[in-house]
């Protein structure tokens, strides 16, 4: 039922939210995953309150400590506790990959719609995401943190550099689809402006490829966030993150494995479960893709 | 190609003059003097305006003069040089591991689809995904390496062995940093394989009453392996990218690992002449694959 009523409107913009939220919670890995979510959410934004130590309080007399009631997850070679190193990680990753979000979905919708409107300037925009795109990563992002910087600012900045130019790809490729649709060619037949299409006609059906498109950008931001920690070029050692968490633990994983393992699992779990919820969200936001999943 | 080529090497002038203050000042450190600057900035070809450097920068680039490495007295080209085959190996290693892992398994996923085994291997592949590759090399350290004492933990041996003692420093690495793009190719392969085998003319093949293995190698995957390549192209970026992580973890003196050691030191002209190189491999790589299309497909037409 919902999804004719979906496909017969394409102007709707996509679902009510809670229709959307209700068709996701129908499949059980994406709910699971949408709990895990909110759980490393409720610990970053709480990590104040719900940590059980200080993340960067040395205790040298216990250090490099198994898992134990009074320290969930160990502690590690100075001591400090590594599940409220953790929490704080969560904070930094989490604020990462959704100030990368924030600036990627923006810059990438703006360059998108400029690049599906105005033709002129469509062939350089997309060679210049071209030449982008033909940057692993990883290396980018490597050698846009030496030039700027070490700052958390900084780690936005260059990744949402790097994922800029992908999210700019889809919104031009959506916008390039809905320019063809009769309801823009309608609204532009009734002599609306560029401006009121784009703002009324235009974005509200560029959410839905985004949305998912986000989530992805979430995902892999957490994922190169950890790298350029780990590669030590991320923001300063002195705040716990996962990805430096497990860089110092190397040395002594031989005789601490739950030093590697614990902020490796924090990655996994928030990368996959960050996943999951993409893949649920295109399924249910695009019935048409279903039948192949 | 050419307009992306020259695009990229404008983007890698801008990265290399956006740094806030002097870079000659940066790169020396604190304890330089207003002398020792000079000279350098002198030797960079800093001193002159923005629009002849960027001309100046864009004409060495051309011809492969990558300039001089701050820290490690050579030319970057020959710094370059020396690590790129370690690096090549082990992508190209990783990039066959990755195809032998994710076409197979992408291929029973979608022909299995919907069961059991269709569903334990989408969600290896998803997790698969989400695991940093430094992580899995660390990970493969600890039990293959010190535990099992099966290979050697890290480095690349001892500067006279031979071919088969490097490849088993290799074989790690090359694990950690296939199994990403593994996932990534088999979700790629399940999905455009799910695509043809919903087609007319394999519903024909198969009830004219056809092998189903037959139906499947002939029919099916010659159609979905155009699609295929070009995610095993885009995984090559991804590993070329990966390399400098697992390099690190491994300890292993290819072209990855001289990116971080320029990027913690500050070194410039190196991390300037990598960017150049790696992008410009990858350009090539896709090049290689449209031209490959042509070849398994002959639709296609240039």
């Amino acid at each position: 039922m919902s999804d004719i009523a979906l496909l017969s409107s394409p102007s709707q913009p996509a679902a009510p939210a809670w229709r959307l939220l209700r068709r996701l919670i129908r499949r059980r890995l994406v709910l699971i995953s949408l709990f895990i979510l909110l759980i490393m959410l409720v610990v970053a934004v709480g990590a104040p309150w719900l940590a059980p130590y200080s993340p960067r309080k040395m205790d040298i007399a216990h250090r490099l400590m198994a898992p134990s009631a009074a320290h969930w997850f160990g502690t590690d070679e100075f001591g400090r506790d590594v599940l409220s190193r953790c929490m704080y990680g969560a904070q930094l990753s989490l604020t990462v990959g959704l100030l990368v979000v924030i600036v990627s979905l923006s810059c990438g919708i703006v360059l998108g719609v400029v690049s599906g409107y105005v033709r002129q300037l469509d062939g350089l925009l997309m060679r210049v995401t071209d030449a982008l795109m033909a940057f692993p990563d990883i290396l980018l992002a490597i050698a846009l943190m030496a030039a700027l910087g070490a700052s958390l600012t900084d780690v936005v900045i260059a990744l949402g550099t790097v994922y800029t130019p992908r999210v700019a790809r889809v919104a031009r490729g959506a916008v390039l689809v809905l320019r063809e649709l009769q309801f823009i060619e309608a609204a532009e037949a009734l002599g609306a402006s560029s401006r009121r299409v784009i703002v009324v006609h235009l974005l509200p059906n560029l959410i839905s490829p985004l949305l998912v498109q986000g989530t992805f950008v979430f995902a892999f931001s957490i994922l190169t966030e950890a790298a350029l920690s780990f590669l030590g070029a991320g923001v300063p050692p002195t705040s716990p993150t996962w990805g430096n968490m497990i860089a110092s633990a190397q040395e002594y994983m031989q005789n601490a494995d739950w030093l590697i393992l614990a902020p490796g699992l924090c990655i996994v779990l928030t990368v996959l479960s960050l996943q999951v919820v993409g893949d649920g969200l295109r399924d249910a936001l695009d019935p048409r893709l279903r039948r192949l999943t | 190609m050419v307009v992306v080529m020259f695009l990229v090497a404008t983007i890698v002038f801008v990265i290399s003059h956006v740094i806030p203050g002097d870079p000659a000042a940066v790169m020396l450190g604190p304890s330089a003097t207003a002398a020792d600057i000079a000279a350098l900035r002198t030797r960079l070809g800093l001193d002159a305006s923005l629009p002849v450097q960027y001309v100046q920068f864009l004409n060495s680039a051309i011809r492969l003069r990558l300039g001089e490495s701050i820290f490690l007295s050579r030319s970057v080209t020959q710094a370059l040089n020396e690590r790129a085959m370690l690096t090549l190996q082990l992508t190209v290693l990783a990039a066959g591991l990755a195809t032998l892992i994710g076409v197979p398994i992408g291929v029973l996923s979608a022909v299995k689809r919907g069961g059991v085994l269709d569903q334990v291997l989408t969600a290896g592949a998803m997790a698969g995904a989400s695991l940093p590759s430094f992580w899995i090399g660390l990970t493969l350290i600890e039990f293959l390496a010190v535990r099992l004492h099966l290979l050697p933990v890290a480095g690349y041996g001892p500067p006279d062995a031979g071919m088969l003692e490097r490849l088993s420093y290799l074989i790690m690495p090359a694990i950690a940093l296939g199994i990403p793009s593994s996932a990534l190719i088999m979700r790629f392969t399940r999905t455009s394989m799910l695509d043809v085998l919903q087609e007319d003319y394999v519903r024909t093949a198969r009830a004219k009453g056809l092998a189903p293995a037959k139906v499947i190698f002939k029919h099916a995957f010659r159609n979905a392996r155009t699609s295929v390549l070009t995610v095993i192209g885009l995984t090559v970026a991804g590993l070329l990218g990966g390399a400098i992580v697992t390099e690190t973890v491994f300890a292993l003196p290819g072209v990855g690992n001289l990116v971080v050691s320029a990027v913690l030191r500050r070194d410039y002209p190196v991390i300037q002449g990598a960017l150049l190189v790696i992008s410009g491999v990858y350009v090539l790589i896709n090049l290689g694959i449209d031209i490959l299309y042509a070849v398994l497909d002959p639709r296609v037409r240039y």
